[in-house]
């Protein structure tokens, strides 16, 4: 048993609902019972999606354990096939279900319905939501796609399918137009999206496309492996996140399908470069930032913050279990330690210990770095209604860096206010406990600075002493460094042995460790 | 979703009261007791909620805690690993441990309730019986109790009725015969504050609500004991208190002018409070009540209203919109009829009205779009699928989150359907 207050990730069959949701003529049909159709509404209401998801739930209740609840299960396709008609089934069953063992598959199948019906094992204790919506695409793709047809059907312009795009994903909805329109430019034209909008036949002809583009491995990976070795049809796994990875993508395209890039990377239309370079982002310099979310969106990140916005990344994990190597790897290259984890509160407590003054990460994070006083800005899954933004938002391509830019450094204090604050520390109105300007409302401070003091876990830490000039130093520091000021303080006072911590340890602890 | 072409049969027709019910059985597109969780746990200050469930359930707590309430929240979920389904011994072990942990990180918790899920059920993992080995051993500072809010076991309300049945075998015994009064269903603070005020005018003292803010303040119960229900779902409770030697006053339940008149006049009859003064009392509220009622009523009145099945609330809210709001009620779907707790609700729904109990959804959006109603109350999962077709809605659980209950939230109560109506017809877009 694992006590959990908040998950990252629902259960796989949620990851099912999620590529079903995104599909065309497709209709889930989940063994489950009465309750589970809460689901419906993180579609509904955070996607503001306009119709019902997809699914039929036989919803069984006490009552009916005792009875048939293989025939309930079995009305409940044949009654979904005559209302909705689809043109392909999923039939699986979640948590519960799986425990009263009714073969969802065998029983479906039983029917002989005129379209194929795709029997999903999705095993609730042990896997998650991702893995849920990879298995199922998966499963999706080897049923229903079909041999590349003999011509080409007189296509000039290579071709390739954009995989892994699914409903209540992390901007999906703009990743997948902003990608089709870097392809395009680049002379590549798309077969197939999936599962997002895409129809069973439109599965069928996917082998048609000169290669695959996964765009979220944790959705992708496992269904374009398969068609690689299936099909021999290739694929590119760089997600297009950030300037120097859209440019590797667009690189790695044009040599696989044999097209120019040069048009393309001349005329990248991403103003992060400069905006970068110019002097106003001084102040970003160093910024210390955590990232944690998914990994492919961490991954992209950790490149954008060192190499893009010359942030110092002190910390970074994903709650994805499945690619938690390629993090490792990611974290072993900056010099810190991965933290792969699906427990909110470890992730509490390294942002705590930690003390970023950005944190990049996942609604979780948000509310961690807003209890903490921290600055945050969201980068992955899980989404929330504010992650489906009205405006065109992508986070691939250079339009896509152009949002990330934004996204990022508008959380942040600004360098003049920064300067101001340091300063002035006691003016009444640029004073230590004020939040940015642009942000408002200071309710949060006097909770930072509890959040501040319960951290002393370390007994070593609890035998310092502050003196009272040390400490109306340390006050007067402003609040988005205090915490780093304080730790790396007491982190050279424990080295050095000494107990009471004065004004003047706290200045050579800022001259031994520089900003 | 999209108007059908044809209509769906009814399943079965039987009648209740003189009245034709329509039941069905089918796909219920409704939330289970775990549910409930998102408002006991800050009705009862010094509980916390652990269910002993999968991440399914830990997942609809955190989607229906209004999209994610963070802060430490004091309810949390066991959830249930492979190695739990191999042994139930070590599950049981498992989950002591877990208690321990959680136990010793939140010395603050009084009470704690383990609570069931659909899967715990299916495994038939004891919960009473770990809930007694763990209140061994932590009693005098913490008591452990169990109820099920799984969805084969209950229905979104249902969840605060098992949640106060588990707490009644807990309540002191009343010595005595000595009269008093029980409120039975969790209230807003305010709307408890305004009651026991009332009561007090009237005369009434001696009088306890369940559940009580605090665990350590619950109240005492025995054949004295005369209790109002304020929620309409708290069958089990009810069969409990009555198990004590509880008495309950029939009343309609507190919603709007008329049906907190006859609420309160159940109390004030049963306490022989003589008519004139508890006109005197009452006079200022429902005076109050009536003006600020009057604006939601030209609004109202006229409007056809159709509910799905939810809470359980919707008789009660249908017969005060019917009869003080003047809407037109088409169907009434509620997830369970309880007759005799509706006794004094039913007989004044207005006839030729559709109650329905139980669901098939797909069935009921086809009646729903041929009833061609101006509002509908559903839940979350329909209610933007309606709106995109064109149909304005109203969504229940609010009707939970939200203090309705009494005079001076009558007309609260009113505006959260007049809301959507006012929206649509300012949005010109």
């Amino acid at each position: 048993m694992q006590l959990t207050l908040w998950t990252y990730e629902g259960p796989p069959h949620v990851g099912a609902m999620r590529v079903a949701t995104a599909m065309r003529d497709v209709h889930y049909v989940l063994h489950a019972p009465q309750g589970d159709t809460y689901a419906d509404l993180l579609f509904t209401m955070i996607e503001r999606r306009s119709q019902r998801p997809p699914v039929t739930y036989t919803t069984f209740q006490a009552r009916d354990l005792g009875a048939d609840t293989a025939q309930l299960f079995q009305d409940a396709v044949r009654d979904a096939y005559e209302r909705f008609q689809p043109k392909a089934m999923i039939v699986g069953a979640s948590c519960t279900a799986e425990l009263i063992q009714d073969d969802p598959g065998g029983l479906a199948d039983a029917l002989n319905l005129p379209i194929p019906v795709i029997p999903l094992e999705l095993p609730s204790y042990q896997r998650k939501e991702n893995w849920g919506a990879a298995e199922t695409f998966y499963y999706i793709v080897r049923t229903l796609s079909r041999p590349p047809a003999d011509d080409r059907n007189g296509r000039s312009r290579p071709t390739c399918n954009l995989l892994g795009a699914t409903a209540l994903g992390f901007r999906h909805r703009d990743d997948v137009n902003e990608l089709g329109m870097l392809l395009r430019q680049l002379g590549v034209d798309i077969n197939v999206t999936a599962p997002w909008e895409a129809t069973p036949d439109d599965i069928a002809r996917l082998a048609d496309a000169d290669f695959n583009v996964v765009m979220y491995p944790e959705i992708a990976d496992t269904a374009a492996r398969w068609l690689e070795r299936t099909y021999g049809q290739p694929y590119v796994a760089i997600p297009p996140i950030g300037v120097s990875a859209t440019r590797d993508f667009v690189k790695e395209v044009a040599e696989l399908v044999d097209v120019d890039p040069m048009p393309v990377l001349a005329d990248a239309a991403s103003r992060l470069p400069w905006y970068s370079r110019s002097v106003d982002s001084t102040y970003l310099t160093g910024k210390r930032v955590f990232i944690f979310g998914d990994a492919t969106h961490v991954l992209a990140a950790a490149r954008i913050a060192r190499e893009e916005l010359a942030f110092e990344v002190v910390g970074l994990g994903t709650y994805s279990r499945e690619f938690a190597r390629d993090v490792r790897a990611a974290a072993r290259e900056l010099g810190v330690d991965a933290l792969i984890t699906d427990d909110y509160l470890d992730v509490e407590a390294r942002v705590q210990e930690l003390q970023p003054e950005l944190v990049l990460g996942t609604q979780m994070e948000r509310h961690i770095a807003k209890r903490q006083g921290i600055a945050c800005a969201v980068i992955s899954s899980p989404v929330h209604v504010q992650d489906f933004p009205a405006a065109y938002a992508p986070q691939m391509g250079f339009e896509g860096a152009n949002a990330i830019f934004d996204t990022w450094v508008h959380p942040l204090m600004m360098g003049l206010e920064e300067h101001l604050l340091g300063m002035f520390s006691e003016d009444f109105e640029f004073h230590n406990d004020a939040t940015p300007s642009h942000l408002g409302g200071s309710a949060t401070r006097g909770k930072a600075a509890a959040a501040e003091t319960e951290d002393e876990s370390i007994a070593d830490v609890e035998a310092l002493t502050w003196s009272p000039d040390a400490e109306k130093t340390l006050s007067r520091i402003p609040f988005f460094v205090r915490g780093k000021a304080k730790r790396n303080t007491e982190t050279f006072a424990l080295e050095r042995g000494i107990a009471t911590i004065t004004s003047e340890t706290l200045y050579d602890a800022k001259a031994h460790f520089g900003r | 979703m999209t108007p059908p072409t044809t209509t769906g049969a009814a399943r079965a027709i039987t009648n209740v009261d003189e009245r034709p019910v329509l039941r069905e059985r089918g796909q219920r597109e409704v939330f289970c007791g775990l549910t409930g969780i998102v408002w006991m746990h800050r009705k009862i200050q010094d509980a916390f909620f652990l269910v002993v469930g999968s991440r399914t359930c830990a997942h609809l707590i955190q989607s229906a805690a209004g999209v994610m309430i963070f802060a430490e929240p004091r309810f949390a979920t066991a959830i249930i690993g492979e190695r739990d389904l191999a042994g139930l011994a070590d599950a049981n072990e498992e989950l002591d441990r877990e208690v321990g942990k959680l136990l010793a990180r939140r010395p603050d918790i009084k009470l704690l309730f383990l609570v069931g899920s659909c899967p715990s059920e299916v495994i038939k993992l004891d919960l009473s019986r770990a809930a007694e080995r763990l209140s061994r051993q932590f009693m005098p500072d913490v008591r452990v109790l169990n109820y099920s809010g799984s969805g084969i076991e209950t229905t979104f309300t249902q969840g605060e009725d098992a949640c106060l049945a588990s707490l009644v075998p807990e309540l002191p015994r009343a010595a005595g015969d000595a009269r008093s009064l029980l409120v039975v269903g969790a209230l807003a603070d305010i709307v408890e504050d305004q009651f026991r005020q009332t009561f007090a005018d009237l005369g009434i003292d001696n009088v306890d609500f369940l559940p009580p803010r605090l665990s350590t303040e619950l109240p005492s119960v025995g054949p004295g004991t005369r209790y109002l229900l304020a929620q309409p779902f708290l069958t089990d409770t009810s069969q409990a208190l009555e198990n004590n030697g509880a008495t309950r006053l029939s009343a309609p339940f507190p919603f709007g002018e008329e049906g907190t008149t006859a609420w309160l006049r159940a109390a004030a009859d049963a306490w022989d409070v003589p008519e004139r003064h508890f006109n005197a009392v009452t006079r200022p509220g429902r005076d109050r009540a009536k003006k600020a009622m009057e604006r939601y009523r030209e609004r109202l009145a006229g409007r056809r209203i159709f509910f799905f099945p939810d809470s359980q609330l919707e008789v009660p809210l249908a017969r005060f919109l019917s009869r003080e709001m003047g809407m037109e009620l088409t169907e009434v779907g509620t997830p369970y009829l309880h007759k005799e707790h509706l006794e004094r609700e039913l007989p004044l729904l207005p006839a030729g009205v559709c109650v329905s109990e139980g669901q098939d959804v797909d069935r009921q959006i086809d009646r729903c779009f041929a009833a061609e109603p101006d509002i509908v109350v559903c839940g979350l999962g329909l209610a933007n699928p309606f709106e995109a077709a064109g149909v304005t809605t109203k969504w229940s659980i609010e009707l939970l989150f939200t203090p309705i209950h009494g005079y001076e939230q009558a007309a609260d109560c009113a505006e959260l359907f007049a809301r959507p109506l006012s929206r649509r017809e300012a949005l010109a877009i």
